[in-house]
């Protein structure tokens, strides 16, 4: 169980002007901004639920992982996870999280995987026998085999990737944050990450937060999304509700020989090069029927496609709608 | 105590893949030792009697000091922790179930170990060899060994107990190399590495002992020279261990203030 209730982080950046005389300024005399990073941050998640976290760069998704991996201690506010206040009783707490930040490695680069492995068995203090069957599984799950004996510098990133997730498993955590996990994968890599986390939250029950910049992510993972934009929770609720909420917008594309589109309510023209032109279609001012009919009479069309709104589309409405 | 055992082993074996360097540094470390002794001899040629220690002894202190360079200069620190600060991957080793410090202090105290293990050997095999009076010296006896053996290792845990509050207040500055060059200076003079203690000038000598500099080359070497003894080696002994208390309390209390306003940067 994870309860978040009004927290708040505050950083202080140092800002001054471009320029030789702006810099002996601030030799003498330092500016300082306060940045709001987190700002009345509350939210609950129940074992077992799997969250994306979603939001644009800076909008204080990784800030919420520190302060919920006892890294960060807010300004204010509580955080309870299983009972804990992170950064209160921070030994107690990460032995029952695991963390991956897609950004750093948690492997030590110039030792072969296996012994980081078991250098992290040691750390968390897993019995033999449950770290057997543990590596077991995820050499399966990730297909490790091939990778346990190279040293972590001369992984690929998709390989690399893969056994993160295998360390941040070793000790069988009952939380999983995973903080953009996906970032510069291959589709492939991608698929395998994505699948296994969805593995590992069904049969261990593992609750899991990511944050992610790709929807597919996000489609693929997540019932719930958390949506945050400069520092606040903006939205929260289930994904396929709020693709219902803004399933009224189609997208419309066409090819067409030649002619002009004129505006219409309810129509917006997203894009228009080389004969391609990509509308979305407002279905509460407008049927698709009644679409479809005004861009025949603007121009010649070759092809016409018609489709609902993808998760990507919604996030950018959703920005949109917040202002972020 | 199992995860810090496993820690110093995985630091320490990746201590001693470093073949070449060590190499180098056991090249440097001869061309060092016979050059000041070259030219201590041409000083003792001049007037024997001048000197607070024997030929021998001197000579002994001298290829010690090159053995071991490795646990005490001061401008060896472990790279990986101002990476993990000034990148953030300090992130990670918070998530873990082990205090930060006792984590960095494990990894100084085995790098240091593993750097030390290639070099000493054959430096001490060709020191024992050597025709008089350049040769090095057994101690006087095997309790001096012992009592040599306990100080080294705790002067190397003052060693990386000061280094530590380098490495906090690199939590401040994020650039640590002005207070690296100042720490290199005051413990290449105070430890004994550019001359010995005891050819100090009196006054000056006196304060060089009371530092926590003199507990890190300075005492065990000298214990193994015989140039202290008796009741001045228990409370040189006792000091070292004064500091070595102080410091570790104050680094890690300076540690778990400065963590609990860390930022960390990028993502």
């Amino acid at each position: 169980m994870i309860e978040l209730s009004h927290i708040n982080k505050t950083f202080r950046v140092a800002r001054r002007n471009a320029g030789l005389s702006a810099a002996f300024r601030a030799l003498l005399h330092k500016e300082y901004t306060q940045v709001q990073a987190l700002q009345d941050v509350s939210f609950k998640i129940a074992d077992g639920e799997m969250v994306g976290y979603i939001g644009p760069n800076g909008a204080g998704k990784s800030s919420t992982i520190k302060v919920m991996s006892g890294i960060l201690t807010p300004d204010s506010g509580t955080c309870l996870i299983n009972g804990r206040t992170p950064w209160k009783e921070r030994k107690a707490h990460v032995r029952e999280i695991g963390v991956v930040f897609g950004q750093r490695s948690q492997l030590w680069w110039d030792v072969p995987v296996i012994d980081s492995f078991e250098l992290l068995r040691d750390i968390y203090g897993v019995e033999d026998a449950a770290y057997r069957q543990n590596l077991e599984e995820m050499t399966e799950l990730l297909n490790l085999s091939e990778l346990l004996r190279t040293p972590a510098r001369q992984l690929s990133l998709g390989q690399r990737m893969r056994c993160e997730l295998a360390a941040s498993l070793l000790h069988a955590p009952k939380i999983l944050f995973l903080d953009e996990p996906t970032i510069g994968l291959d589709a492939v890599s991608k698929v395998a990450v994505r699948d296994f986390i969805r593995r590992i939250n069904a049969e261990r029950g593992t609750t899991v937060l990511l944050t992610t910049h790709d929807m597919q992510d996000i489609e693929a993972l997540a019932g719930r999304i958390l949506l945050i934009g400069h520092g606040r929770i903006l939205l929260d609720g289930a994904l396929s509700e709020l693709q219902k909420r803004h399933s009224r917008v189609k997208r419309i594309a066409v090819e067409y020989a030649s002619g002009r589109f004129m505006p219409y309510p309810g129509l917006t023209l997203q894009s228009d090069e080389a004969g391609h032109a990509i509308f979305t279609a407002d279905t509460s001012l407008l049927s698709v029927s009644e679409a479809i009919a005004h861009l025949a009479r603007e121009a010649e069309i070759l092809d016409l496609s018609v489709s609902g709104a993808t998760a990507e589309e919604l996030v950018l409405s959703l920005y949109e709608e917040f202002h972020i | 105590m199992k995860k810090y055992w496993s820690f110093f082993r995985m630091r320490f074996l990746g201590g001693l893949q470093y073949r070449a360097a060590a190499w180098a540094g056991i090249a440097t470390q001869f061309a060092w030792g016979f050059m000041s002794l070259l030219m201590y001899r041409a000083f003792y040629d001049a007037d024997p009697a001048a000197f607070p220690m024997e030929f021998p002894q001197l000579a002994t202190y001298i290829w010690l000091q090159q053995s071991f360079l490795a646990l005490f200069n001061m401008w060896r620190y472990d790279d990986n922790v101002f990476e993990s600060i000034t990148t953030g991957g300090v992130a990670y080793e918070l998530a873990r179930p082990i205090p930060l410090y006792a984590m960095w202090f494990t990894s100084g105290i085995a790098s240091r170990a593993a750097s030390a293990a290639l070099r000493c050997v054959p430096v001490l095999a060709v020191a024992f060899f050597l025709p008089e009076p350049f040769r090095m010296h057994l101690p006087s006896n095997v309790g001096v060994f012992l009592i040599f053996a306990a100080s080294l290792i705790a002067g190397t845990c003052l060693t990386v107990a000061l280094q530590m509050l380098v490495y906090v207040s690199t939590f401040y500055t994020l650039s640590s190399m002005g207070v690296r060059i100042v720490m290199m200076v005051l413990s290449d003079f105070l430890m004994g590495q550019l001359i010995p203690l005891p050819f100090f000038p009196e006054s000056l000598r006196r304060f060089a002992e009371l530092t926590p500099f003199a507990g890190m080359q300075n005492l065990p070497l000298q214990i193994y020279c015989g140039t202290v003894s008796g009741s001045a080696m228990t409370q040189a002994l006792a000091l070292q261990m004064f500091w070595l208390g102080t410091l570790v309390a104050c680094g890690a209390l300076w540690m778990r203030r400065s963590l609990r306003r860390v930022i960390v940067q990028g993502g």
